[in-house]
């Protein structure tokens, strides 16, 4: 099996080679995202054959590395349910690239008659496109790919915490691939710097929380001599620290992993990068990143360090009811921000937040579980957060590669810019509309099953002794309950200003379908939502034994959980469940019997007709003032003025002009996040301040620095000498 | 089971029968209240006959959506009327009636209607749109709070072992139900368009939601979104029967006198009763009250939302309230 790995991974290093050497040939970028596809096929296909026949984990080790312990590598069942995960996103991605890449492939449409606004050669470099090939950028597409995959393969802190490093910085690089694009320069550069500090601060958080792990480990040596601390996955597991430093090192991971995938506070990197990025990018980092992320917090926070004998229950629970909390937060501050959006990829980076959210809910509900002794019931969550993860992958990457579609068939991901799409579009617009439907938590697709699993792991709470878990565990199901709705409302939003209505550009009233790779990439994935949705044990088949391995849940209550016909929890199989295979026949049914019954006994007859609108008129030239259009702005108003003036401190200021006057009423509206007024902020003054107050170190002389230096040396002396003696 | 494929059968035919009824039902109550004749009982069945034989207009801006959203609106408030249990819980789809399916199923009616109020591109349409998710919004979370409620209490969210467990007697009388009921009262007020939320009748672009979602339809497609509506009224009076008022259902075949024939005839009067007491009921209530500003509309349904989170965390606290 790891000649395989090693072949896949070897093909990624090939297509980063070929993408160095021939990217800005003819053929470069095709066979750049040609090998990146087959290499994640082999890793897909790999995880599904390991998962399906409950491989034992496989190890192995590379004489790389640090000198005195080598790079380990292993691949058990966790690690191979999130490299499906990646090779799914990394292999619609590569789709994706590879039609998009070609020259011609999807810019083959007539330019758009540029009355004034921009003309063909304006739209395809319009300021928002990122739809240009970039093909510097080719190489670092494939490592990055590979940095993920490897974070999934570490068996040890070092090789771990390297390629987390390395997918960070290679994804920074992916998200500079515009930062010379006319008109978004700052943005993009801004995005940039603001995710690379984040990414920096993350690194360092698990880097810290490593150390403190490793603390208590030693390598053994050839002649049985012990030494320097071992930083392999399996000496920690064995060797567990205190409960103090355990609990320091959850909460550091917490931090680090959390801000990777983007639990507020440390949220507000994710929707200025992952929208900045390339389309296929943005989806690899929404669709696989965040699930890297939540695979260390996972690997962390179950595998290696939760599990000491005789720890306090205090910790455990003190872990579970922050990320509840903070999940629970996370998901409705990320899906009231993607209401508000205008910008479709921003309003899908805020939606990947709220989806982060409900998956922290699901796994601190298993945290909690596990701590109260009840391993089925956190098998259920896990399985809950584990299968939310993998749906959230498919549908949000579906949305990003559709959200691409249009931004190469328009230069537009503005959704006052766009509408009517679905006119122009069918085919996009009909896999984005189950990807909407998906992330809405629709019956029967696939969100909605992960989404009630979720909702019976909440239900399921009662039966932790804590009180105070109890006390929050129904406020954090009532803001899993509102997130949902709120991600109907985005969706709706999102589908019904893109895609319906009538165009609000010259742009998007000339859109096209993408080509048959573009077209695959999206329909692929808009089929795997329908499936997982309508016999969601195709995917907990996968899912809930790993769940359970992990967690230490009997097998026996698998049962219900992978049962093809009905979902069910383990605790009430007997009693209810939900039946995705029943729910869509019987929607498919009625729909027929409906449509049957219209045809025998209704008036067939259909005439098309201008619509009344109040005498506005429909047939002018619906840009760029739209008459009497409802914008997204207006559709999202309600719900900005009802939830987002006290949180967010929405506000509007109108300018009327006054009758008779001629120029433009004008609204403006300001937002301000709550993680930057309340955390970010106060940080960015009291950095500012520390460094004033430094700011006259900067500029002593040498003799200054020496006798500051001498002095710092005397006093570490001074502290081991005293410390000493008294030992 | 050919029983239980038999009572699903009835069933459904019994909802899509009764829903037009109770539809005349309240608006016969509610013209008595406000001292006039108002239209026959029946009219709700002819107003759908008329439609249906009328030619169906679309507007020259909308796509394939807005037609085949009737049809989804409708199939899917129907899959929601399928599996809630009316008189009695042994119909073949029991195992799948998860009332957190039917909460689903009927989003899936909302969200198609949202979208086809977006379709022909209208100010109308918008508005109505962008009015129904601020309500749906907040209504939704409220409902699945009721329904935890009663999942912590009974260990299922299966609908029918829920009315099980009120024709058991086991529920008793509980504040925590209580808080519910008047929970689940006002989304269902809300859900369905009624004052003071929504105004069924009123066509004046300021206040109109439901309707003005509706605007762009004519013919066969009106036609089947008011079947829907009326459907969705009788869902949520079945619901709330079920939940609040199993009495009279047919006990399950364990029990004594479970399954058979005449108890099931008891329990198709007792429905059909408290169905028409439900609609009446509505309707009087619509009478005592004046429609709501629609920035108030949000603060209307938050009592509800904080009722439903009350009662869950009464329950999480201790099972005896």
């Amino acid at each position: 099996m790891w000649d395989l790995i090693g072949v896949f991974l070897g093909t990624l290093a090939a297509a980063a080679a070929i993408g160095a050497a021939w990217g800005r040939r003819r053929g470069g970028a095709i066979a750049v995202h040609g090998l990146s596809l087959g290499a994640m096929l082999g890793f897909g296909a790999m995880a599904i054959v390991r998962l399906l026949a409950d491989a034992p984990a496989a190890t192995a080790s590379l004489p790389i590395g640090l000198p005195w312990i080598q790079m380990h590598l292993r691949l058990d069942g966790l690690a191979a349910l999130f490299l499906l995960v990646v090779a799914v996103g990394g292999a619609l991605a590569s789709l994706y690239g590879l039609g998009h890449d070609r020259p011609g492939a999807t810019h083959g449409h007539a330019p758009p008659a540029g009355r004034g606004g921009p003309g063909a050669r304006g739209v395809d470099a319009a300021p928002a496109a990122g739809s240009d090939p970039v093909p510097r950028l080719l190489p670092f597409f494939p490592a990055f790919l590979a940095a993920m995959v490897l974070v999934l393969l570490a068996d040890d802190a070092f090789a771990f915490l390297v390629s987390w490093e390395a997918m960070s910085l290679l994804s920074w690089l992916l998200v500079l691939a515009n930062h010379r694009q006319a008109g978004q320069e700052a943005e993009v550069r801004r995005a940039a710097l603001v995710y690379l500090a984040m990414a920096a601060f993350g690194t360092t958080c698990l880097l810290l929380a490593f150390g403190l792990m490793v603390a208590g480990t030693t390598t053994i040596g050839p002649e049985g001599e012990t030494g320097l601390a071992n930083y392999g996955f399996d000496a920690i597991r064995s060797a567990p620290p205190s409960a103090l430093v355990t609990g320091l090192a959850g909460v550091l991971v917490l931090v680090g992993c959390g801000s990777k995938a983007g639990l507020a506070p440390l949220h507000v990197w994710l929707p200025l990068a992952h929208p900045a990025a390339p389309s296929h990018v943005s989806a690899l980092m929404s669709g696989a990143m965040t699930k890297v992320a939540v695979y260390g917090l996972v690997r962390i926070l179950f595998d290696l360090i939760d599990g000491i004998p005789g720890a306090p229950m205090a910790l455990p629970w003190g872990l579970a009811a922050t990320l509840m909390l903070a999940g629970g937060l996370t998901a409705v501050l990320g899906v009231l921000h993607a209401v508000l959006q205008r910008d479709l990829k921003k309003l899908l980076a805020y939606s990947t937040i709220e989806n982060i959210g409900v998956i922290a809910v699901g796994l601190g509900l298993a945290i909690a579980f596990r701590a109260a002794k009840l391993p089925d019931a956190a098998a259920l969550a896990l399985t809950a957060a584990l299968f939310h993860a993998l749906n959230h992958a498919l549908f949000k990457t579906l949305l990003f590669l559709a959200a691409g579609a249009i931004l190469d068939a328009t230069g537009q991901r503005d959704l006052e810019r766009l509408g009517g799409l679905i006119h122009r579009m069918p085919v996009t617009a009909a896999a984005a509309l189950v990807g909407c439907g998906a992330i809405a938590a629709l019956p029967p697709l696939n969100g909605f099953a992960s989404e009630w699993l979720l909702f019976r792991s909440v239900i399921g709470g009662i039966a932790l002794p804590e009180p105070l878990l109890k006390m929050l565990i129904p406020a954090v199901g009532a803001l899993l309950a509102l997130a949902a709705a709120l991600a109907a409302a985005a969706m709706v939003k999102a589908f019904g200003s893109a895609f319906l209505g009538r165009a609000r550009s010259p742009a998007a009233a000339a859109a096209q379908d993408p080509g048959p790779a573009v077209v695959a990439a999206i329909a692929i994935p808009a089929a795997a939502c329908v499936a997982l949705g309508v016999v969601p044990a195709l995917a907990l088949r996968l899912v809930a034994p790993v769940a359970t391995a992990v967690t230490g849940g009997s097998p026996a209550a698998l049962a219900p959980l992978v049962d093809p016909w009905l979902l069910a929890t383990p605790s009430t199989a007997a009693a209810s469940g939900y039946g995705g295979l029943a729910v869509a026949a019987l929607l498919l049914g009625l729909a027929a019997a409906i449509t049957v019954a219209l045809r025998r006994s209704g008036n067939t007859a259909l005439r098309r007709a201008p619509t009344w609108d109040c005498g506005f008129p429909n047939a002018a030239p619906p840009y760029p003032g739209a008459p009497a259009q409802y914008s997204a702005a207006s559709i999202a108003q309600p719900l900005r003025r009802v939830l987002a003036t006290l949180p967010m401190r929405a506000r509007e200021s109108v300018d009327m002009p006054e009758p008779g006057e001629r120029r433009a009423a004008k609204i403006e509206t300001s937002l301000v996040d709550p993680a930057w007024s309340l955390l970010f902020g106060r940080i960015e003054r009291a950095v500012e301040r520390l460094t004033a107050l430094f700011d006259p170190l900067r500029a002593l002389s040498i003799r200054h620095y020496l006798s500051m230096t001498f002095a710092t040396a005397v006093a570490m002396l001074l502290y081991v000498v005293l410390t000493r003696w008294q030992g | 089971m050919t029983a239980a494929i038999l009572w699903q059968a009835l069933h459904v035919a019994l909802m899509l029968a009764i829903a037009p009824l109770l539809a005349g039902v309240a608006r016969t109550v509610r013209a008595r209240l406000l001292g006039r004749r108002g239209p026959p009982l029946l009219q709700p069945y002819r107003d759908l006959r008329r439609l249906l034989q009328k030619e169906a207009i679309v507007a020259d801006t909308a796509s394939p959506l807005l037609r085949a959203a009737p049809t989804v609106v409708l199939a899917a408030i129907a899959a929601a009327a399928a599996l809630v249990p009316s008189f009695t819980t042994e119909m073949a789809l029991r195992p799948t009636a998860d009332i957190i399916a039917v909460i689903g199923l009927l989003g899936v009616g909302r969200f198609a209607l949202a979208l086809a109020g977006l379709d022909a591109g209208t100010s109308f349409g918008g508005i109505g749109t962008s009015r129904e998710i601020m309500i749906a919004v907040v209504a939704e979370p409220a409902m699945l709070l009721v329904v935890f409620t009663w999942a912590l209490l009974v260990g299922t969210t299966s609908l029918p072992a829920i009315s099980e467990f009120g024709l058991s007697g086991a529920a008793g009388v509980r504040v925590s139900l209580a808080l519910a009921l008047v929970a689940l009262v006002i989304v269902a007020l809300a859900e369905n368009a009624r004052i003071p939320v929504d105004n069924p009748a009123t066509h004046l672009e300021l206040t109109m939601v439901h309707e003005a979602m509706v605007l762009e339809y004519a013919g066969r497609h009106l036609a089947l979104i008011e079947a829907a509506a009326m459907l969705k009224l009788a869902v949520y009076l079945a619901l709330i029967a079920a939940l609040f008022a199993p009495w009279g259902m047919a006990p399950p075949s364990g029990a004594a006198g479970g399954g058979s024939a005449g108890s099931i005839g008891i329990g198709i009067a007792a429905f059909a009763g408290k169905m028409v007491v439900g609609a009446a009921l509505l309707s009087l209530f619509e009478t005592s009250i004046a429609k709501m500003r629609v920035f108030r509309v949000p603060e209307f349904l938050g009592v509800a939302l904080l009722l439903g989170l009350l009662a869950m965390i009464l329950l999480y606290m201790t099972k005896g309230f």
